[in-house]
């Protein structure tokens, strides 16, 4: 049943399960373009700072500095996109794991455990780094009620953040499978449905980190 | 009456455009160089942050844009297969994707902040 030339028959030809999965995007895709759109349209209509590229200072003379941190969010970005080199090589491994292993190059790159604990890893530094800006945020002066970019950025990133936390429960059951009985070209199709979601959610951060970081 | 799909045999084989689409994936030499070029994209995307002519000038929200639309389209071809796999799901993707972005063009038409930039 789980092989992927053994699936049920479907009148497409294709399993449902992948269909599923890319319907869900499909549906993912509009959530996210909400937020965004959401974000874009509060841009620049806060009424009293922290801002996101300003200088503000308030009317009791406090001076805030532009509250985003790009050096760190660069690194972080740099974190997600490696994380998805590391689901594809480790979805690469799932599909050949049959294949003889020959020279350690062979061995490292067909070795799914590696891979996949390095995209959880990956993910869960980038978890850490949007915990260190959102508490530098809030100590900084900017919570979710400050001004209409704290609401609309905090919740932006939050849902994001909210579906990469779920990427990493999901990569760690896959491991903890891996360690268990071992995954095989028979699960290959599992972890294309658990990396094509990861992609996903890395393509959601490309756009934020253009229209939320980067866009003065 | 028409026959029932299950009681046929070759009905579980799956279909030869299927097995390509399941089998001619990338090798990972190719995946390591996806992941260089959208290293190299990101590093531009943050040079030109830093610069302040290329900030004040046109080209820069233009030039932010279609870089991030590369890096999009490049993950979703390649580490998402949608270049390789069945034209189904690439259905399934672009087309809420294709609402989504003319949901949020009207959405920022409407509130006035598209009009806005185009009046700078």
């Amino acid at each position: 049943m789980t092989a992927p030339a053994a699936h049920h028959y479907t009148s497409t030809g294709l399993d449902s399960r992948k269909i599923a999965i890319w319907a869900f995007i499909g549906s993912e895709c509009m959530l996210f373009v909400s937020l965004i759109s959401t974000y874009l349209i509060y841009k620049g209509r806060s009424l009293v700072g922290p801002f996101p590229h300003d200088v503000y200072t308030n009317p009791a003379g406090e001076t805030f500095n532009p509250i985003l941190n790009i050096p760190v969010t660069s690194a972080s970005t740099f974190v997600l996109l490696m994380s998805s080199l590391a689901m594809v090589l480790a979805l690469a491994a799932v599909q050949n794991k049959d294949l003889p292993k020959h020279t350690r190059g062979e061995r490292v790159l067909g070795s799914s455990k590696l891979w996949l604990w390095m995209t959880a890893l990956l993910g869960t530094t980038f978890l850490g780094f949007q915990a260190y800006e959102f508490t530098s945020f809030v100590h900084e002066g900017l919570s979710i009620r400050t001004n209409l970019f704290g609401s609309s950025f905090f919740t932006l990133t939050g849902f994001h953040g909210a579906h990469v936390t779920a990427g990493v429960i999901w990569l760690v059951t896959l491991l903890a499978i891996d360690y268990r009985r071992g995954l095989g070209p028979n699960d290959a199709l599992n972890v294309d449905i658990a990396a094509l979601y990861w992609h996903f959610v890395d393509v959601v951060w490309i756009v934020i980190f253009t229209v939320v970081y980067l866009l003065k | 009456m028409a026959e029932n799909p299950h009681s046929d045999p070759s009905a579980t084989e799956p279909k030869a455009d299927e097995h390509i689409a399941q089998h001619h994936h990338p090798d990972w030499k190719t995946y390591v160089k996806v992941g260089a070029v959208l290293t190299a994209i990101t590093i531009w995307e943050v040079w030109a942050y830093y610069i302040p002519s290329v900030v004040a000038s046109r080209i820069f929200v233009p030039m932010l844009l279609t870089l991030s639309a590369v890096k999009f389209a490049t993950v979703v071809m390649f580490y998402m297969h949608l270049k390789y796999d069945h034209r189904l799901f690439r259905v399934l993707f672009t087309g809420p994707l294709l609402i989504a972005a003319l949901t949020l063009i009207s959405l920022l038409f409407l509130f006035g902040q598209l009009v806005a930039r185009f009046g700078r």
